[in-house]
């Protein structure tokens, strides 16, 4: 597969993913671009900085697959980066958003989304997490639906096919698969094997399998060998292009 | 109605001598979330998270946040020995798996019939589903801890949800501030209530009737 990046022609079968700077690691996305957005919700596990490079880099009418629309913060800590996908929101570069948990807690102060949602501006495909993590699964597996408990005789599962299987109600859910998948991982090698850390692992693992170009953003990056072969999480072939913060 | 209400933490108190040794357990946010502080002494209790753990026990001390260390409402927690990091896939199969046995939620409404609806903010017109719904229709047994009545003093225990469902018939027990209410198939039964309060006072606050406990006991706190 070959992806233009900054006017010249990058082999993507190169197994050294390595792209040296987070505008040229998103540079390609387009317009109407379908993207992945890890994390749970908070700074742990976001892929900060290539949504910060997302949003000079402009691209517009997209849909975000992510567990939240983007909470600020939530999870934050003080002298952290507090980035989330919020601020793709806010700038008016996101169509329609699939996520379990869209609002911020407090009403008092609503995040981006839900003030676009309000005045119209904003699609909302709500999923509850079980049910978004399997789909994203089932969409890097090769699974194109499958039925699940949750939601049954619930908002969520009106108009979808149910079945009764050994006397309980299933209601069939499709694959979810992405152009591009945004995750953050604590450490990488070159050829884009991944490790993450703590409670950060939760929804980047999955998406990491499941869109056309995963794009890695890690806080650590060492030499194919020093990762422990039994504690990769996510081998490489998944991982198309890695970027260090 | 003058006699006085239980305190949140009061509630998860009394939800917590629900617990017994080894279950595995998942605390939503809100009172839920405060029942950890009151493990029984002596019981191995292991907490799971949607975000991500196993086995996690008290918060993180202030200065000591790890952003890679959160609950599913984003608190920072400590870390402990044995716990366990898991991706969202694998949180969810423990989940609808049967492998959580006991889930504790909070409630907007919970039915006679033991439907559950804790998710759409009125409000607001829409909601956050989060985990709730996987929670409810893979955990053993799920345990409600809630105000008996809502901000504008209504029945949160009614005889038909109003709002959108969660999961239907799917909540075992119910633990507010005036009583707890077992969910059974004749009925909701009362089996406590809280200190001063009689059943009758329980009753003029529930929509549905109650069947009263031959064994119906004052809260133990």
């Amino acid at each position: 597969m070959h992806v233009q990046v900054d006017g010249g022609y990058r082999d993507e079968r190169n197994m050294d993913k390595l792209i040296h700077s987070f505008p040229e690691a998103v540079a390609d996305v387009p317009d109407g671009a379908v993207v992945l957005m890890g994390g749970f919700g908070g700074a742990g596990g976001m892929p900060q900085r290539l949504i910060l490079a997302l949003r000079e880099q402009g691209a517009k009418n997209l849909t975000i697959i992510s567990n939240t629309a983007g909470l600020p913060g939530f999870g934050a800590i003080e002298g952290h980066l507090e980035v989330t996908h919020n601020v793709l929101v806010e700038n008016g570069q996101v169509k329609k958003v699939v996520a379990s948990f869209p609002l911020s807690p407090s009403s008092s102060r609503p995040n981006a989304f839900e003030l676009a949602y309000r005045e119209g501006k904003i699609e909302l495909e709500l999923v509850p997490q079980g049910t978004l993590a399997e789909r994203i699964r089932a969409g890097g597996a090769g699974i194109p639906a499958f039925y699940t408990p949750a939601g049954v005789g619930t908002p969520v599962a009106q108009d979808k096919e149910t079945r009764n299987i050994d006397g309980r109600q299933y209601v069939l859910e499709y694959a979810l698969k992405a152009d591009y998948a945004f995750i953050r991982a604590w450490k990488a090698d070159r050829l884009g094997n991944l490790v993450y850390k703590g409670t950060s692992r939760t929804f980047n693992a999955g998406m990491a399998t499941a869109a056309l170009i995963t794009i890695a953003e890690v806080d650590h990056l060492v030499e194919p060998g020093s990762l422990n072969p039994e504690i990769i999480i996510t081998p490489g072939i998944y991982v198309k292009r890695i970027v260090k913060r | 109605m003058t006699s006085p209400r239980l305190n949140r933490e009061v509630i998860a108190m009394r939800v917590a001598r629900e617990l017994s040794d080894g279950k595995y357990v998942n605390l939503g946010t809100g009172i839920p979330t405060l029942v950890s502080q009151f493990t029984p002494e002596g019981y191995n209790i292991v907490y799971h998270s949607e975000s991500g753990v196993l086995n996690y026990g008290p918060l993180a001390k202030e200065g000591e946040e790890d952003i890679d260390l959160i609950n599913a409402g984003g608190q920072f927690l400590a870390p402990v020995p044995g716990m366990a990091f898991f991706t969202s896939a694998d949180a969810f199969a423990m989940v609808r798996g049967g492998h959580i046995d006991i889930t504790v939620l909070g409630a907007f409404q919970v039915s006679e019939h033991g439907d559950l609806a804790n998710w759409i903010l009125p409000t607001r017109g829409i909601g956050n589903i989060g985990g709730a719904m996987d929670l409810v229709a893979g955990a053993r047994r799920i345990i409600i801890a809630m105000e008996h009545t809502d901000s504008r003093n209504q029945p949160k225990v009614v005889l038909e949800c109003t709002l959108p469902l969660t999961g239907s018939r799917c909540v075992s027990l119910i633990v507010t501030d005036v009583a707890v209410i077992e969910v059974t198939p004749s009925g909701l039964v009362l089996k406590e209530v809280a200190p001063a309060w009689t059943p009758e006072e329980v009753q003029s606050i529930t929509e549905p009737w109650l069947i009263i406990s031959r064994d119906l006991k004052e809260m133990e706190i």
